[in-house]
């Protein structure tokens, strides 16, 4: 296993006093916390900061760490001095309940030990209710995932296949990894930083097999892919849509994709670029259905030809007076 | 255990979905005092008057669930979370209004000509 430098995690030297740990791992803390952070790996950097003020905080875990001797560096290949984590061997094993164990790498339960007995307490991580109001219910930890998917899959809905991580601790003791695979039904609608619940599919409840206990819940929070075409804002919709001089000064009707197809819009004579229509209720489904937004982007054919070039000349000529500028005062 | 489903189906938790009070202490296990204490500070709205009949969205559950966490993970106090949780409602509108902003700007290109 990797050999972890907590240390270099809450990135403060190794006679740092308790104060500077508590200080650096706060700041750390607020800074990958899944619900304040938008960093892609938030979730993975807020464990292992947390599991680093777990150990460093600790003066008897501090001192069992800094015992390894300081030649280590993070990610070396290490192992376990003999007798290390081991429970009740010399005297040295920490309780955690399972739920705690599960959120500490391989690394942390080699040295302090597995799961003991269901001692309560408070845990951190993403997706943890924590705070039963029974504190014998055991009830399974909820879990939250994100889960990506594109906007056509936001607006049809669909069935898409999750793939998730579920720490266990095995007869050892030791915290194993286990893949779950689950189809999930997108329900059509969803929108950016929503969430999904899906009651009991979290961890299973804990404590002895005579406890009934339930498992937690499983919450998907949405994120959309970002598309070629479609920029999404809740429920509605905006796309540029350009269109040529001609439509925009005569008027049009022209089409427009839109997620459910294809539709026509009828560009009122006049327009100018930038300007916004508004196809009601053609954005993602929900009731009330979202809108779309379509801004117009005059797009000039190329002057690229005698004859192309001649037709700007006309233009020109015909409208000499014409001064795109004159509210700036040039 | 291994969990071989065909297709479960999950609950949206938007303004459409809503929840009685027991259900939200149960989905989100606080209690019922915690509950009275996050709808004093402003964090909640409920429906109903009287707090047997109140009634939350789905959004006000995922607020819950996230101020818990908040409280839990950063040591915050009620007050504490409750200004957290405003900033991140403003963050993520803010995000997303920027995200469409930035796709009506369109291209840059450096001018050229004598200035």
């Amino acid at each position: 296993m990797e050999y972890k430098d907590y240390y270099k995690i809450l990135g403060v030297s190794r006679d740092a006093k308790a104060d500077q740990i508590k200080a650096a791992y706060r700041k750390l803390a607020r800074k990958y916390h899944p619900d304040v952070s938008k960093e892609p790996n938030a979730e993975e950097r807020f464990k292992e900061v947390n599991e680093a003020n777990e150990v460093l905080k600790d003066s008897e875990k501090r001192a069992q760490y800094d015992a390894l001797g300081s030649g280590w560096h993070a990610g070396d290949n290490f192992r376990p001095p003999p007798g290390a984590g081991a429970r009740g061997a010399a005297g040295r094993g920490y309780e955690f309940s399972e739920e705690e164990a599960a959120q500490f790498s391989d690394f942390f339960s080699s040295i302090f030990g597995g799961m003991g007995g269901g001692r309560g307490g408070r845990s951190s991580g993403f997706g943890n209710a924590g705070m039963n109001a029974d504190p014998f219910a055991a009830r399974g930890r909820d879990q939250t995932a994100r889960i990506r998917i594109s906007l056509e899959e936001a607006y049809q809905g669909g069935t898409r296949q999750l793939r998730l991580e579920v720490p266990e601790i095995d007869a050892q003791g030791q915290v194993k990894t286990r893949i779950r695979t689950l189809n999930v039904r997108i329900p059509a609608g969803v929108t950016e930083g929503q969430q999904i619940r899906l009651a009991g599919q979290g961890s299973a409840g804990g404590g002895s097999a005579s406890q009934s206990s339930s498992a937690g819940d499983l919450f998907l929070e949405v994120e959309l892919e970002p598309h070629a075409v479609f920029r999404s804002e809740g429920k509605d919709i905006h796309l540029k849509l350009p269109i040529a001089p001609w439509e925009a000064a005569r008027g049009a009707t022209v089409p427009v994709p839109t997620l459910g197809g294809t539709v026509s819009l009828k560009i009122p004579a006049g327009s100018q670029s930038g300007q916004r229509l508004r196809l009601k209720g053609r954005g993602l489904p929900g009731k009330p259905a979202g809108d779309a937004f379509v801004q117009l982007e005059i797009s000039n054919p190329p002057a690229d030809s005698d004859e192309a070039r001649a037709a700007f000349d006309a233009l020109a000529e015909h409208f000499k007076s014409f001064n795109p500028r004159a509210k700036l005062g040039v | 255990m291994p969990k071989t489903i065909s297709a479960i189906e999950g609950v949206i938790l938007d303004e459409r979905t809503v929840v009685t009070v027991t259900e939200l202490t149960r989905v989100c296990g606080v209690s019922l005092e915690q509950v009275s204490s996050m709808v004093s500070e402003g964090m909640l709205h409920p429906l109903g008057g009287a707090p047997e009949h109140w009634r939350f969205t789905g959004i006000e559950v995922r607020r819950t669930r996230r101020a818990l966490r908040l409280q839990q993970d950063l040591e915050l106090n009620l007050a504490g979370a409750a200004l957290a949780l405003d900033l991140l409602d403003e963050v993520e509108q803010l995000r997303s209004r920027v995200r469409c902003l930035e796709h009506q700007l369109g291209a840059l290109s450096d001018a050229e000509g004598p200035g």
